[in-house]
C-alpha cells in the first residue's frame, strides 16, 4: 500500500447547531481509502457514519454546521472549496448512493430523464447521447428490459429494481469514489446480495473505491478488505477485515460481533446484546465514551478517554485495557462469520 | 364455476389511455368539466349565442317576464337578461382566470421560497398572516375604494387577497418534498439551487397548486359578484352577475326573473369549480387510481354482490 490514498481524512470533526446547543456528530474521525479499496464502515444507529460520509461531499446547511479537520481528496482539501467547486466533485468526483431507494427518485420524471439529468450535470451531451450512456449504465446494472425502464416512472418499479436505477444514477460519471450509504438495509436479503455482487463487479470495472456505510457485519465480511468501527462520532477500532473478525481488540467491537445470529448457533442460546443505547451526542463527557456500557469498564475508562493506538501494524484501537481483554478471551471469535458470508 | 372463460391477452393500455379511463371513472370531474364547458362556451361565444346588445335601451320592453323572445325576460330599462347574463359570466371569468393565473403564479414563487429560505419564510409568512387576518371582502372593498372601482383593480385587489391561500399551500407541500431522499440526491449529483427548485420540486407542488388555484378561482367568481353586489366592483354600465344581482334587488317582487337567472348562473359556476377542484384532487394524487371513494363504493357493491351470488 505504498500508493497516495485516494481519500484521507484526518482530524474531521463535524458540529452542528442545534436548540438544544451543539452537537459535535463526528469528532477528530481520520481515516483513508485507497484507491480501489473497499473500507467498511460499521458502528449501531446515530454513531456518525452518515454524517462522516455527508460530510465528504458537504451536503449539511453550511449556516448551522461547521466542519473541523482536513479531507483530502485528489490533491485537495475538500473542505476549503467553494460551493461552486464543491459542486463538480459531488456526482462527478464523489457519489454516493443512499439507504432509501424508495424516495431517492423524483417521483415525476422518467428513471431515463433522471439519469440523463445526472450525465448531463457533469458532461457535455447531446440529448441522444445522454440516453444512449443512460441505457449503457442501466445495461451495466444487469436491470431486466433496460429499454423499458429508461421509460419508467419510479413508482413502477420494485426496491431493487430502483436501488440498481440509484447505482446506474451514482455511475453516470464514473466516480473515483462510490460513497455507499446503506445501500442493502431496505432490500430483501436475496436482492442484497446481488446488489453487493453487483457493487463488486462494477468497483473491478471501473477502478473505483467505495466507502461502504452498513451495520450489517456480514455484508462487511463480504466486500471489504478494511473495516472501521465507529461510535459516538469516533473511530473506535480498524484493522484488515480478517484480523477485525478474529482479534477484535475493542469491547465494543467484539459485543458487535457477538451480537450477529449465527446459523450453527444452540437453538435455545440468547442472542448477544450490547446493553444500554446509544447516548445522545451532547451528553458526551471527557471519558471512554464507550465506559457506561462496557463490561470490562473501570476507574481509569470513567476518568480520562484513551486515544487510538496502534496495537499492532495496520490495527488501531481506541481502548485503555485491550491487551488484558485480549489475555483474557474476552474478545469474541466472530471467525464463524467470515467463513458463513 | 362451470367453465374457465379464456383470458384475452392483449397489451397493456398506454398511458394516454390509462389516463383517459381514469377520467371517466371520476364522476366529480366529469360534471364539473361538463358544466364549466358549457358556461365558458356561452360565454366565450357570447356575441353568436344572443342577438341582442347587452347596453341597448328599450324602453318600450321594460320588465318583460321570460318568453320566446327575451328568454330570461327584460331589466328596467328593456336590456334583454339573458344577453346581460352571458356577458357577466364573460367578466365573471375574465376576472375568475385573471385572478387565478396571477394569484397562481406568485403564490408559487413566494411558497418555494418560503421554503427554501427561512428568512422568507419569516417574511412572507407574516405578510400573509396579515393579510389572512382581514376578512377578504372587506380587504378587497377598501382596495378597491383606495384605487376606484375598474375591472382592472378588482382584478388587482382580488389577486392581493388570494395569493395567501396559495402560498401557504405550495410552501407546506414544499415543505414537505424538501424532506425526501431524491433532493439531498441531487444535491450529491452536483445540482444548483434553480435547477432544484424549478425542476424538482415545482413539478412535485403542482397537483396542490392546482386544486387550490380551482378553489381560488371559484371564490374569486364569488367574490367579484359580491364586491359588484355592493358596488365596489365591476362599474354600473358593464353588465356583471354582481351588478345583475344589484339592479334586480329593487324590483325583485315584480321581476324575479331579474336575479333567479344571474342567481342560478353564480351558483352553476360555484358548484362546477368545486366538483372540478374535488375531481382534479382525486385525479391527481398518484396512486389514487382506486382510491377515489366512487372507485372504492363500486368495489364495495362488487363484493357485496359477489358474496350474495
Amino acid at each position: 500500500m505504498s500508493q497516495a490514498p485516494l481519500l484521507e481524512i484526518k482530524h474531521l470533526t463535524t458540529k452542528f447547531s442545534t436548540e438544544q446547543g451543539i452537537v459535535k456528530a463526528v469528532d477528530g474521525v481520520s481515516l483513508h481509502i485507497d484507491p480501489e479499496e473497499t473500507v467498511g464502515i460499521v458502528g449501531e444507529s446515530g454513531c456518525g457514519k452518515s454524517v462522516t460520509a455527508e460530510s465528504i461531499l458537504r451536503l449539511f446547511d453550511e449556516k448551522t454546521t461547521e466542519y473541523g479537520g482536513q479531507i483530502l481528496f485528489e490533491g485537495r482539501d475538500l473542505l476549503q472549496l467553494s460551493e461552486e467547486e464543491m459542486r463538480k466533485v459531488r456526482g462527478n468526483r464523489i457519489s454516493i448512493i443512499f439507504q432509501d431507494p424508495m424516495s431517492s427518485l423524483n417521483p415525476v420524471y422518467t428513471i431515463g430523464d433522471q439519469i440523463m439529468e445526472a450525465i448531463r450535470l457533469h458532461q457535455r451531451a447531446s440529448r441522444r447521447q445522454a440516453r444512449e450512456k443512460a441505457l449503457e449504465l442501466l445495461r451495466l446494472t444487469g436491470i431486466s428490459d433496460p429499454e423499458r425502464r429508461l421509460r419508467s416512472y419510479p413508482h413502477e418499479l420494485s426496491g431493487g429494481m430502483r436501488q440498481r436505477v440509484m447505482i446506474a444514477l451514482a455511475l453516470s460519471c464514473e466516480p473515483r469514489l462510490l460513497i455507499a450509504d446503506e445501500p442493502t438495509t431496505a432490500l430483501d436479503v436475496t436482492i442484497q446480495a446481488q446488489i453487493l455482487e453487483l457493487m463488486n463487479e462494477l468497483k473491478e470495472k471501473l477502478r473505483m473505491g467505495i466507502m461502504l456505510i452498513t451495520h450489517d457485519l456480514s455484508v462487511v465480511a463480504q466486500m471489504c478488505s478494511r473495516v472501521i468501527v465507529m461510535y459516538l462520532g469516533e473511530v473506535v477500532e480498524e484493522a484488515e477485515v480478517t484480523t477485525l473478525f478474529d482479534r477484535p481488540l475493542h469491547p465494543y467491537t467484539s459485543g458487535l460481533l457477538k451480537s450477529v445470529p449465527q446459523l450453527d448457533g444452540r437453538r435455545k442460546q440468547k442472542l448477544y446484546e450490547i446493553s444500554g443505547a446509544v447516548p445522545a451526542m451532547h451528553e458526551v463527557e471527557a471519558c471512554c465514551r464507550f465506559a457506561p456500557r462496557c463490561p470490562f469498564a473501570t476507574e481509569l475508562c470513567r476518568s480520562k478517554a484513551p486515544s487510538l493506538e496502534e496495537a499492532e501494524p495496520g490495527h488501531r484501537v481506541r481502548c485503555w485495557h485491550y491487551k488484558d481483554i485480549q489475555a483474557n478471551g474476552g474478545g469474541s471469535d466472530g471467525s464463524g462469520l467470515l467463513v458463513t458470508a | 364455476m362451470a367453465s374457465l372463460e379464456p383470458i384475452a391477452v392483449s397489451a397493456p393500455p398506454g398511458r394516454g389511455r390509462i389516463a383517459w379511463r381514469r377520467y371517466f371513472s371520476n364522476p366529480l370531474l366529469v360534471t364539473g368539466t361538463a358544466i364549466m364547458s358549457v358556461v365558458a362556451l356561452l360565454a366565450l361565444l357570447a356575441p353568436w349565442t344572443t342577438s341582442y346588445d347587452p347596453y341597448s335601451i328599450e324602453t318600450l320592453n321594460r320588465l318583460q317576464p321570460p318568453s320566446g323572445e327575451h328568454l330570461f325576460g327584460t331589466d328596467q330599462l328593456g336590456r334583454d337578461v339573458f344577453t346581460r347574463v352571458v356577458y357577466g359570466i364573460r367578466v365573471s371569468l375574465l376576472v375568475g382566470a385573471s385572478v387565478t393565473a396571477i394569484a397562481g403564479a406568485i403564490g408559487l414563487l413566494v411558497g418555494l421560497a418560503s421554503a427554501y429560505s427561512p428568512v422568507c419564510d419569516h417574511i412572507f409568512m407574516r405578510i400573509c398572516d396579515g393579510l389572512y387576518a382581514f376578512p377578504s371582502i372587506l380587504l378587497a372593498i377598501s382596495i378597491v375604494a383606495i384605487m376606484g372601482p375598474q375591472t382592472g383593480n378588482v382584478i388587482l385587489a382580488l389577486t392581493i387577497v388570494y395569493i395567501p391561500s396559495i402560498a401557504r399551500i405550495v410552501r407546506s407541500a414544499a415543505l414537505v418534498v424538501q424532506e425526501k431522499t431524491f433532493i439531498e440526491g441531487l444535491r450529491a449529483q452536483g445540482a444548483g439551487v434553480f435547477r432544484i427548485m424549478g425542476l424538482h420540486m415545482l413539478p412535485n407542488v403542482l397537483s396542490p397548486l392546482i386544486v387550490q388555484a380551482s378553489f381560488v378561482f371559484a371564490v374569486s367568481i364569488l367574490t367579484e359578484a359580491s364586491l359588484s353586489f355592493l358596488g365596489a366592483g365591476i362599474p354600473a354600465p358593464e353588465p356583471s352577475l354582481g351588478n345583475l344581482l344589484l339592479d334586480g334587488k329593487n324590483v325583485i317582487f315584480k321581476a324575479w326573473w331579474m336575479t333567479v337567472f344571474p342567481g342560478v348562473f353564480i351558483i352553476l359556476m360555484i358548484l362546477g369549480l368545486n366538483l372540478l377542484g374535488d375531481g382534479l384532487r382525486d385525479f391527481l394524487d398518484p396512486g389514487a387510481g382506486s382510491n377515489n371513494r366512487f372507485a372504492k363504493r363500486k368495489k364495495a357493491v362488487r363484493r357485496r354482490r359477489r358474496r350474495s351470488d
